[in-house]
């Protein structure tokens, strides 16, 4: 079973995909930054036997069963096999009913611990916290990103546009800077992506680990000497939404390999 | 050390050549970091690995510190015969992985 991306079919689910929404494929300039990778690591991605990102959802699909907390509750027992998640991270951030609040899948998986299995929440970015959610994401792999349309969530996107066009850092520098108005363009020897955040965890070769969007974006406003968010923050959630609105139809591709 | 991932086709017709793919998660932590206190963080590699089937060796390998975490070895063998092809990953705790799949050859 290959639903990885791959030139060929990503093309034609773009172009059914452009015919059900009548947007012009040719009008679609946006790349994921799986098109922009080197052959070999797009083949690394594509081939689970060779995609280091397979370690952590076979990791995810063993924590899904296991129980956690004083009642021995486990993932499966309330949602069933994993494949019954099918779609849910092309949906997300989501609101949460009970609290209003817009989540992330990683906030999700830790409020279903605190609150249905009476467990601690895993930390943010542990690796058993990415493990559950590359297993999760994966179920989807394949499915376009399919951002919710609830008016509740429209002041923190609108917010996360805001936050993306804002310069900050001693460079001086917004997100948009270098991935609107610079994508495609070199910084030094790298190619500069559009910023989609479409195989999110991703494993990347620098890290030799799996990532979330959030390490990610923490990198970034290192790099260019900010002070990066904390993990979890309600910012990056922001950010996360109206990363998620401006690939909507893109395909998830989690877990990606990405250099 | 856990959850290797291995990748052998289930059946092959004698004589036929089959890619055998073998991944790992490993940390592969080099020896040559330092910690949050200054501290060298100690050496934990897979420094071998061996790939034998039906308890004859055919394809083994030493591992060095320039080699990232979680390894990925792909290799070649001719199919001869039925059995069992054993995977083994040593590293530096002296700990070993050990992980089996059965081929069909006919």
């Amino acid at each position: 079973m290959r639903l990885g991306r791959g030139p060929v079919p990503a093309a034609a689910v773009a172009l059914i995909l452009a015919a059900l929404v009548g947007r012009p494929e040719a009008a679609d300039s946006r790349r994921s930054g799986f098109d922009d990778m080197s052959p070999g690591t797009q083949a690394m991605q594509r081939d689970d036997g060779a995609n280091p990102g397979m370690l952590f959802v076979a990791e995810g699909e063993a924590a899904w069963q296991a129980p956690a907390g004083p009642g021995g509750k486990s993932c499966a027992g309330c949602h069933g096999p994993g494949e019954r998640m099918r779609g849910v991270a092309a949906a997300y951030p989501a609101i949460d009913r009970q609290s209003g609040v817009p989540v992330d899948l990683q906030g999700r998986i830790a409020l279903c611990r605190t609150r249905h299995q009476g467990a601690e929440p895993l930390p943010r970015e542990s690796q058993a916290l990415l493990a559950l959610e590359a297993y999760v994401a994966h179920q989807s792999r394949g499915l376009p990103l399919r951002p919710v349309d609830d008016p509740r969530l429209m002041s923190a996107r609108d917010e996360g546009a805001v936050l993306w066009r804002r310069r900050q850092g001693q460079l001086d520098l917004s997100c948009a800077a270098c991935h609107d108005d610079n994508a495609s363009r070199k910084l030094g020897a790298s190619l500069i992506p559009q910023g989609h955040p479409t195989g999110y965890p991703v494993y990347r070769l620098e890290w030799q680990a799996l990532g979330s969007l959030q390490r990610r974006m923490r990198n970034c406003m290192i790099g260019v000497r900010a002070e990066p968010y904390p993990y979890g923050d309600a910012a990056f959630v922001a950010l996360e939404l109206y990363l998620r609105d401006r690939a909507a139809g893109l395909l998830l591709e989690t877990p990606a390999v990405r250099p | 050390m856990a959850r290797p991932l291995v990748n052998v086709p289930a059946r092959a017709r004698p004589g036929e050549i089959i890619e055998i793919k073998a991944l790992i998660a490993h940390p592969m932590e080099t020896g040559f970091r330092t910690g949050p206190d200054g501290a060298l963080v100690p050496r934990d590699i897979i420094h071998r690995f061996l790939c034998t089937w039906n308890g004859q060796e055919i394809f083994s390998a030493d591992l060095f510190p320039a080699i990232s975490a979680n390894p990925y070895l792909a290799f070649t063998a001719v199919a001869t015969q039925s059995g069992t092809i054993t995977f083994r990953w040593i590293d530096d705790r002296g700990g070993a992985q050990v992980h089996s799949v059965e081929i069909t050859v006919a």
